[in-house]
């Protein structure tokens, strides 16, 4: 699965970085940072439940 | 219009469920006219979806020139209808809401809030010591809910926890719905007074509001606002969710046993206290900038909307299996108590570290408590924008 983020969207609520560590952290200013662009299998679920928690749709995941 | 033109519902059935025409609105009519209290027509979104879909949707304007408190509220008068207050990030659309937001999102960081646990525990520690010293029956509010989230804003804002009576006391005031436009207005003033001097060379340098002015950023006013904002919000809300998380826990002792053998079930029993109580009781107002086709209806420009969280928290259609019943294992996330779109909670993950904390601390210390008085003898605060109790009176 890749994973896209749009870091001019993010506000920094934090969700992502709370749902999978693994993908997502935050930067000083607690913007989005991603950690790997694609997610292993095992993680496409946590993936998809971070993309719907973000309150401002900034995650896309694109299974390929 | 076939919907009968009703108000907010307010009267609820118990401590912890919503008012039930709230279910009802849902079911039959998930966006539907309402009357506001000064007479003029608008809209209620009661389900999950359209309220998810209406909070990420730029075109609905949070600003408050559109706002009109669904509830008689005489206090946000002098509010809403003016422009956003400096700082006020919670009246403003993008641009003007990003730029704040942005100089205040990296102070409230999974990572800083991690950085702040052992600072708390030893906080929750203190007070739990008062407590017991001080012997039952004591008032929880009072004693805990109340001292631990704010002394924890106050330490991230850099404002002295001595100046705390008089921050909580206009707070109070701001957040009643039954006070006055004047004495509104005048708690607002007095709160921008204490916090441009708190945020000026006499503060604290260590805090947030040192930071923004070091930075700047933001002007004077706007760093004032912004420390009258978290200080009133970062307060009031989570003492009202701490002590009413304790009562709706010592009201459900099945879910309270299971949270005590099991300390792990804490982080979902926390998203779901937050799902259950929903404290910010009457929603939050929206307005359509332009005419928009939502929902099945025509919203046109300028009319208000209100978006009630505790009606899409209790949405079925999201939260299978009863959704009326507090149940610590639930998979709740997804939950709204926090809002969605670019106005979400900014202090959420404050939040949940310190009911994560607070509330197995409370419980581990004082493993037979109980409510010190019958439950329907706890005054809640129906009267307030925030829902909570007043007090909790509790033994031991």
């Amino acid at each position: 699965m890749r994973v896209d983020v749009d870091v001019d969207l993010c506000i920094g609520s934090g969700q992502c970085a709370l749902t999978v560590p693994e993908i997502f952290d935050q930067d000083d200013d607690g913007v989005v940072l991603l950690l790997a662009t694609t997610a292993p299998p095992e993680l496409h679920d946590e993936v998809r439940d971070a993309a719907s928690r973000c309150p401002v749709r900034a995650i896309t995941p694109t299974d390929r | 219009m076939a919907s009968d033109l009703t108000p907010h519902p307010v009267t609820r059935p118990n401590p912890f469920d919503p008012p039930l025409e709230l279910g009802r609105y849902r079911e039959t009519e998930p966006i539907r006219r309402m009357a506001y209290p000064d007479g003029h027509a608008g809209w209620l979104i009661t389900s999950h979806e359209l309220a998810r879909a209406m909070l990420s949707d730029g075109r609905f304007s949070a600003r408050s020139e559109f706002k009109r408190p669904p509830v008689s509220r005489p206090g946000a008068d002098p509010f809403y209808g003016a422009p956003a207050l400096p700082g006020w990030l919670v009246d403003m659309d993008a641009p003007e809401h990003t730029r704040i937001r942005q100089q205040l999102a990296g102070k409230f960081t999974a990572r800083r809030m991690r950085d702040l646990r052992p600072r708390l525990d030893v906080v929750i520690d203190d007070l739990l010591s008062t407590m017991a010293r001080k012997g039952p029956p004591v008032d929880l509010v009072e004693l805990f809910a109340l001292p631990v989230p704010s002394i924890m804003i106050c330490e991230i804002l850099g404002v002295p926890y001595e100046k705390r009576a008089e921050f909580q006391q206009n707070s109070e005031t701001l957040f009643s719905l039954r006070v006055t436009a004047d004495e509104a207005s005048a708690a607002m003033d007095r709160l921008y007074e204490l916090l441009r001097v708190l945020s000026g060379p006499g503060g604290d340098r260590d805090g947030l509001l040192a930071m923004l002015a070091e930075d700047g950023t933001l002007d004077r006013e706007e760093i004032a606002g912004v420390g009258v904002l978290l200080l009133t919000a970062g307060h009031e809300s989570t003492s009202s969710s701490l002590a009413l998380s304790t009562f709706a826990l010592l009201s459900h002792p099945d879910q309270l046993a299971k949270l005590t053998a099991d300390p792990g079930l804490i982080d979902n029993a926390v998203e779901e206290l937050m799902r259950y109580l929903s404290v910010f009781h009457f929603g939050v107002p929206r307005t359509p900038l332009e005419d928009v086709e939502f929902g099945g209806h025509l919203l046109r420009a300028g009319e208000s909307i209100t978006v009630s969280l505790p009606a899409a928290n209790r949405d079925p259609a999201w939260f299978a299996d009863h959704p009326d019943r507090l149940d610590i294992e639930r998979r709740s996330t997804g939950h709204m108590a926090f809002g969605y779109g670019i106005h979400q909670c900014l202090g959420q993950n404050l939040v949940r570290m310190e009911l994560r904390a607070a509330l197995p601390a409370l419980f581990r210390r004082f493993p037979g408590l109980a409510l010190a008085v019958p439950s329907d003898e706890v005054p809640l605060s129906s009267d307030m924008s925030v829902y909570g109790v007043h007090r909790l009176p509790v033994t031991w």
